[in-house]
């Protein structure tokens, strides 16, 4: 087992080791042997440790739940200002070559399976360009075949000039390939462990690239390396113990600041959601623990963008304004061409807040904030030589 | 234990051989201090000659001489007197000093990334003295400084740990050990700078010329390991008000 006092104390030294997530067994060892007072160190201390982490992420921080949202919210507030950007994603493809039991896009479910072509991305891009999006995520199902990086770099060609920023979530990639990304105008990715926990990782991995928990856990440190500006990870709640999730994500995180001081981070925080295949969740993750989630995540790293996904109501997502996120995505439709055919069928999973973009800005606007929806050109960017 | 490019040192109290009033004295003086690791300007001895006065009075067995560039103005200059000194059985070690400025001795930060890289190219085991710039830290810890040495006050100022904020974020960013180097003029300042986690200091014109250099050393000692055992222990976090559980003002709308 990892020696606490170490972690805690001299990430510096643990960061020079490969990157090794502890096993869950491991994360609540540490998290067992936490007491309220680390809890109160981590809410005032100027830099928290994995210990720390873990204080805030267990069952004891429960009842601090109140400071901790106070912690939070000044931190975000001194960090990000009055402000928070605004995305919307575009689904290229619903092909999947995976088998993930949670997923809609899983490769055994029947449901209508597409690929846009680069005119229909056109005409979704349009569409969003239209109601004031700058902040694109382009998302697909993991077929590299049908959906390759040639696609992929055609599809940030068609959109460079046009859009501030586009990011992508699709398969994981070679270092190569996300360079080769960056160039064409790729600013970051986004790549979730769903589970930081073997076990289950290859539980509900069932088939598919995907059930290599090891490649998947590297590509963040290979979008870094090949010079993307941000990286996102971030971990599926529903499948393991959410507390551990939490510490193994800090770990993660940690390591990849050390590694890749140049890259931006940002952690999301995906709740799963109603999909087609049925799949229920392992273990009940209520909003209250979400909320624990992200303000823990927000006293341990201050600088890390924090993600809010419209798979959370409107209610809850207003509520969380202002206390740690600092990214929402707006407007979301989750089936490729839904944007411009409303009728689109196969969608990844369906979302909790069905506002307009205009209507979440309003909202945004109402609690004192700032929508910002261009925060970068990739005419800026220069690919890595 | 303090390791740097795979050398461990016991003692995390670095010293120096200038300014002393005599060589007697300073080898007194770094024997008091534990001191393991001793930088020696390259332009004041001649590390071949066993005739020389400071190879002559310090026992090599104890203390591992990191020989500095001390003088040089600019990158060529660091890597001629890097070169020439192991050219002359110097190992490969190196305190890179630039420093154009003979007045305040600040180091030149481009010039010295620029003789790190090459320094590390040729095979150097390279310790920078650097200002307290944490992005500069970075830059030398990417091209291959084995440390970095952050100053903490204009050496010879013994003005302590002016760069504070500076060097909190160098230490909690950087991967390669962090030495706080120059200015650090009292035992507080030593101990304070390893209360806040760094991995060594360097002090020399505060042993050197204080009234009792052997005592002097003796405190650093004692400070540098008192800062060690406090950072290790974790300090309390200072708070202005008592914490009682503060009411869910502000969460009414969770579920």
């Amino acid at each position: 087992m990892i020696d606490i006092k170490f972690a805690e104390k001299d990430t510096k030294i643990m960061s020079q080791e490969p990157l090794i997530i502890p096993s869950f067994q491991e994360l609540q060892n540490i998290m067992d042997s936490c007491c309220s007072e680390d809890v109160e160190a981590a809410l005032h201390a100027d830099h928290v440790g994995i210990k720390g982490l873990a204080a805030l992420l267990s069952p004891l921080a429960h009842d601090y739940l109140g400071q901790m949202a106070t912690r939070s919210q000044e931190i975000t507030l001194r960090r990000f200002g009055r402000t928070v950007q605004l995305y919307a994603p575009v689904y290229l493809s619903n092909f999947c070559t995976n088998r993930c039991a949670y997923c809609g896009f899983s490769a055994e479910n029947k449901i209508d399976r597409r690929i846009l072509t680069l005119e229909e991305v056109e005409q979704e891009v349009d569409i969003l360009y239209k109601r004031g999006f700058n902040h694109i995520l382009l998302v697909s199902g993991e077929a590299p075949k049908k959906l390759g990086v040639d696609y992929l770099e055609k599809v940030a060609l068609l959109m460079r000039g046009k859009f501030a920023a586009v990011s992508i979530e699709v398969q994981p990639l070679s270092t190569e390939d996300y360079s080769r990304l960056f160039r064409a105008g790729i600013t970051a990715v986004a790549v979730y462990q769903e589970t930081y926990e073997r076990g289950i990782y290859d539980q509900v991995h069932l088939a598919g690239q995907k059930c290599d928990y090891d490649f998947r856990l590297e590509t963040p440190a290979r979008c870094a390396e090949a010079g993307m500006r941000e990286v996102g990870i971030g971990a599926l709640l529903g499948l393991a113990d959410w507390r551990l999730e939490g510490l193994a994500l800090g770990i993660h995180l940690a390591w990849l600041r050390k590694q890749y001081w140049r890259t931006a981070l940002t952690v999301s925080f995906p709740r799963l959601r109603p999909a087609a295949g049925g799949f229920a969740p392992l273990l009940n993750v209520s909003e209250r623990d979400l909320t624990q989630m992200v303000f823990a995540l927000r006293i341990f790293d201050q600088d890390v963008g924090l993600l809010m996904s419209t798979r959370e109501e409107a209610r809850y997502r207003d509520g969380m304004l202002g206390l740690g996120p600092t990214r929402l995505s707006a407007g979301s439709c989750t089936a490729p061409g839904g944007y411009a055919n409303a009728d689109s069928g196969g969608e990844q999973f369906s979302v909790g807040d069905e506002r307009s973009l205009v209507e979440v800005c309003a909202a945004i606007r109402k609690i004192g904030l700032d929508p910002v929806r261009k925060d970068w050109d990739c005419e800026f960017q220069v690919g890595k030589s | 234990m303090l390791e740097i490019a795979g050398r461990k040192f016991r003692s995390r109290l670095f010293t120096g051989t200038g300014k002393f009033s005599s060589s007697e004295v300073m080898r007194q003086a770094l024997e008091a201090s534990n001191s393991e690791m001793v930088t020696v300007a390259l332009r004041r001895v001649d590390l071949n000659d066993p005739g020389d006065d400071i190879m002559q009075v310090l026992d090599r067995e104890k203390f591992f001489f990191l020989p500095n560039t001390s003088g040089a103005r600019d990158a060529q200059e660091a890597i001629r007197l890097a070169k020439l000194a192991k050219a002359s059985g110097g190992g490969n070690w190196l305190k890179l000093e630039v420093t154009p400025d003979p007045r305040t001795l600040l180091p030149d930060p481009i010039e010295t990334l620029k003789a790190t890289e090459e320094l590390v190219r040729d095979g150097f085991v390279v310790l920078p003295y650097m200002n307290a710039d944490p992005i500069l830290a970075l830059r030398l810890q990417d091209v291959g400084a084995a440390a970095v040495m952050p100053l903490g006050a204009p050496i010879g100022t013994n003005k302590g740990l002016l760069t504070r904020d500076q060097v909190e974020i160098i230490i909690s960013q950087a991967k390669v050990p962090v030495v706080v180097d120059a200015g650090l003029g009292a035992p507080s300042h030593a101990a304070l700078a390893m209360e806040m986690g760094a991995d060594a200091v360097l002090v020399n014109t505060a042993i050197a010329v204080a009234g009792d250099p052997v005592a002097m050393a003796i405190a650093f000692a004692k400070a540098v390991e008192a800062g060690r055992e406090a950072y290790k222990a974790g300090l309390g976090t200072q708070g202005s008000e008592a914490s009682a559980s503060s009411p869910e003002t502000g969460l009414g709308f969770l579920r």
